[in-house]
């Protein structure tokens, strides 16, 4: 039924989406031209999957037009998408894992009888058409992560979607099945669908895309821009944004100490089970401030939860304070001086149903007992201390720290976190979706510890952040960490294309 | 050891295994679509009470057969409407549903008890089949409904294997995120499941106070619900292996009895504790095979499903 009139696949305009405290699109665009491969760019926190979300019918948007195929459009659930021919492949594969493929390219699209060898060979045809190499017959439990996908493409595919989405693909493949990939996607869009590709890694999209729009906090900063045309740090750029809600200035430098915190060699593994954290060797000293930059999902998360004990090294050894802690447990790297503010506050750092005081004292309980109890008062008088000393606004301290919000929830963190007087602050991501005023304080108050001498290693998406709070910069790419850059020197286009991974940039 | 009685002995363990099949057959479609359904006791319960009663009023076997089906359905309706419908806690929807039909059923029956069954089932020789020595006395002079239990048996096979509604059924089970996205309606394949296995739990009560022991008295299900939930373990969650199983545990039902008479010196608690003690041994195999592949145990078994909007 494609109208021929229009050219446009997916024409999306002025969309609204707010979720309970956030705006996730704030009048995103998006113009997806038939038969080509759309990039949509963007940071974590962009906006792009929700935007996704809208179109393949997960989420009903709040103001906004859909366009599909000339046709204005309302889904109310993914079937409706699915109807409509967008089909969508998440990152969270939806995959029945004891169903063969045939039984999961089928579900919801079967015949009313099935008949296992047909479906398997209508299958293993439609498979092969496209060069998607998957046995129908095979459970999806016994299938890697690259042939994961392909089912999910399959699956698609089976209900003839005419837009596929897939967000960021690359992800969970090695490097050969991703260029595999590029050359399907290819195909695909040669037959006159249209595919919008999702990602962070601009050299696939200068390799695979055609066309590429740029989302940053809800909104479209870039609308179809011809990737031929434009260089992956000018992309870089756009993603990354100017000027955000820094400190104003840089504080003044503060004399460094010795190592707090050394790593040599580093490697760990990522959630999927492929290497995420490769050779890192970093070095923290008392009285500095180390950032680490970089496009998100680039090995910044398995850093940190190496460093926090989350995660297990393959190899290499992290001294923290003198005490050699790689296979040790976090309690280790506590006592040995650590204090971690996790990228997930509220999952990792805090339980929400648990009240304000019973949060505050989650690390330091055993400073509070009476005998083998907990000394109730004393907990709460730790606790109000905690409060007033960093500003955190609270009713009542027995409420669930759930009803806080990110600012203050943050304070009480780093709150806790510090009251043990840390050798090294961790902080990942620590002023992601704060206001203005929650920015500063945070930033004040990881300054403050530096100039008390502690080491703080500051993992940042905000670039504006990190040039003006650290002394030192690297950015990480790939899993690597890269080059060092200067920040009072360094300028954002190089750390850009060091971000972008781009070719020869200081590898 | 007379020949009678040997064969007394197989034919007691078929009407036993029918009477554990039918009840676990059902919960197996039940759990298959994710929903586990501990009221088993309380919905067989409510079936023979419910086939008993029509028995009496109309004489007719087989409209007291219906009623307990739809007894039933109707009641595992009140379990499908609390954990599939408003997400209550399986577990302790399904248990209120054992005590709750328990209950019901003994105070609906209360007048009743003792009375002498009417519209009983009488065994049906098949025809030519039933001459066969031994095999014709064992399998085919059964009442009907085993025959009818052995057909169910394959058409739940079927369903569950080779339809679009079973696929549907059993990614609802397996992962409920994915059949919604493929367009499926978990709560409606949930609540068919629900309420099918339920007629079925009624079938199989209505069996019992129509067949296997005519007549009603409060408690007369016995545990065989909890058995037929055990059964649904042991047959790995599968309408075959669960025939086999219901076999198996009908067997020690059927000797329960008889041990003495075969001059068997067990007490008979011991071997009343057999079904429980396989299911034990086969939770076991199944927890060391299923290291390094996924157990046959349906995945979203027990999670109430939401469609996620955060």
């Amino acid at each position: 039924m494609p109208d021929a009139a229009s050219e446009d696949a997916v024409l999306l305009r002025g969309i609204w989406k707010r979720f309970p405290g956030v705006v996730a699109n704030a009048g995103a665009n998006l113009r997806v031209r038939r038969g080509t491969i759309h990039a949509v760019l963007g940071e974590n926190g962009a906006g792009k999957s929700t935007l996704m979300n809208v179109l393949s019918g997960v989420y009903r948007p709040d103001e906004g037009d859909l366009v599909i195929d000339g046709r204005a459009r309302r889904f109310s659930s993914p079937a409706d998408a699915i109807a409509a021919g967008v089909g969508m492949v998440h990152q969270e594969f939806r995959l029945v894992p004891t169903f063969t493929v045939a039984e999961n390219v089928v579900l919801g699209a079967s015949p009313l009888r099935i008949d296992k060898r047909d479906i398997s060979a209508r299958v293993d045809a439609l498979a092969d058409q496209y060069g998607l190499a998957a046995d129908p017959t095979r459970p999806v439990w016994q299938l890697s992560m690259g042939e994961r996908q392909r089912v999910e493409i399959l699956k698609a595919l089976w209900r003839d979607a005419r837009v596929l989405i897939l967000d960021e693909p690359t992800a969970v493949l090695t490097p050969a099945e991703a260029d595999e990939l590029g050359g399907i996607i290819r195909r695909m869009a040669d037959e006159g669908r249209s595919v919008i590709f999702i990602s962070h890694k601009l050299d696939e999209v200068k390799a695979f895309c055609d066309e590429a729009t740029v989302l940053r906090g809800g909104k479209t900063v870039a609308e179809s821009l011809d990737v031929r045309e434009i260089e992956p740090t000018r992309m870089a750029e756009l993603m990354v944004g100017d000027a955000g809600a820094s400190v104003a200035e840089r504080p003044a430098p503060h004399p460094v100490g010795k190592p707090v915190l050394e790593l040599r060699g580093v490697n760990a593994l990522g959630s999927r089970g492929l290497p995420a954290l490769i050779d890192a060797d970093l070095t923290v000293n008392e009285g500095e401030i180390v950032g680490i930059a970089g496009v998100s999902g680039n090995g910044q998360r398995e850093l940190a939860d190496v460093v926090a004990g989350l995660t297990p090294t393959t190899s290499g050894s992290i001294v923290l304070a003198g005490v050699d802690v790689a296979g040790r447990p976090p309690r280790v790297r506590f006592k040995a001086g650590l204090a971690y503010i996790p990228e997930d506050r509220l999952g990792v750092g805090l339980a929400p149903a648990l009240s304000v005081v019973d949060n505050a004292i989650l690390r330091s309980y055993r400073a509070h007992r009476r005998g083998p109890l907990l000394a109730v008062e004393r907990c709460k008088r730790f606790c109000e201390g905690l409060v007033e000393k960093f500003g955190v606004k609270v009713g009542n301290v027995d409420d669930r720290i759930g009803s806080l919000s990110g600012g203050n929830l943050q304070r009480l963190l780093l709150g806790r976190e510090l009251s043990g007087e840390p050798r090294l602050v961790l902080a990942a991501q620590p002023t992601r979706g704060l206001d203005v005023q929650g920015v500063r304080a945070i930033q004040q108050l990881l300054v403050d510890q530096r100039d008390a001498d502690t080491g703080v290693l500051l993992i940042s998406e905000d670039l504006d952040e990190l040039l003006t709070l650290a002394d030192r910069l690297f950015v990480m790419s790939e899993g690597r960490l890269l080059a060092e850059f200067d920040p009072t020197t360094a300028t954002r286009a190089e750390i850009g294309a060091a971000m972008a991974g781009a070719d020869g940039a200081m590898r | 050891m007379s020949e009678a009685s040997i064969i007394g002995l197989f034919v007691f363990t078929i009407r036993f295994a029918v009477l554990l099949y039918l009840a676990a057959l059902g919960e197996v479609i039940a759990e298959r679509a994710g929903v586990l359904n501990l009221g088993v006791e309380g919905m067989m319960a409510m079936g023979a009470v419910s086939g008993f009663l029509v028995g009496l009023e109309t004489g007719n076997p087989w409209l007291a057969l219906i009623a307990g089906i739809i007894v039933g359905a109707l009641t595992s309706g009140l379990h499908a409407l609390l954990s599939v419908v408003l997400g209550a806690d399986q577990v302790v929807s399904g248990l209120a549903l054992t005590i709750f039909g328990l209950a019901l059923a003994a105070f609906i029956g209360k007048d009743k008890v003792g009375t002498p069954p009417e519209g009983t089932f009488e065994p049906l020789p098949v025809p030519g089949l039933s001459e066969i020595p031994w095999v014709g006395e064992i399998f085919f002079q059964q009442p009907p409904v085993v025959y009818l239990t052995a057909l169910a048996g394959l058409g739940a096979w079927y369903v569950l294997n080779r339809t679009r509604v079973g696929l549907g059924l059993r990614a609802a089970g397996e992962s409920a995120a994915t059949a919604d996205a493929a367009g499926h309606s978990v709560v409606g394949l949930r609540v068919g499941a629900v309420m099918v296995g339920g007629a079925f739990a009624g079938a199989s009560g209505a069996y019992l106070s129509l067949s296997l022991a005519p007549g009603w008295t409060e408690g007369m299900t016995a545990g065989r619900g909890w058995i037929a939930v055990a059964l649904v373990i042991f047959g790995a969650w599968s309408p075959g292996r669960a025939a086999l199983g219901a076999l198996l545990f009908g067997a020690t039902l059927a000797l329960e009895p008889r041990l003495q008479t075969f001059g068997v010196d067990i007490s008979p608690i011991l071997l009343s504790m057999l079904p429980y003690l396989l299911t034990i041994a086969a939770l076991l195999l199944l927890s060391i095979r299923s290291r390094n592949r996924p157990s046959p145990a349906p995945a979203a078994i027990g999670i109430p499903y939401r469609r996620e909007e955060r």
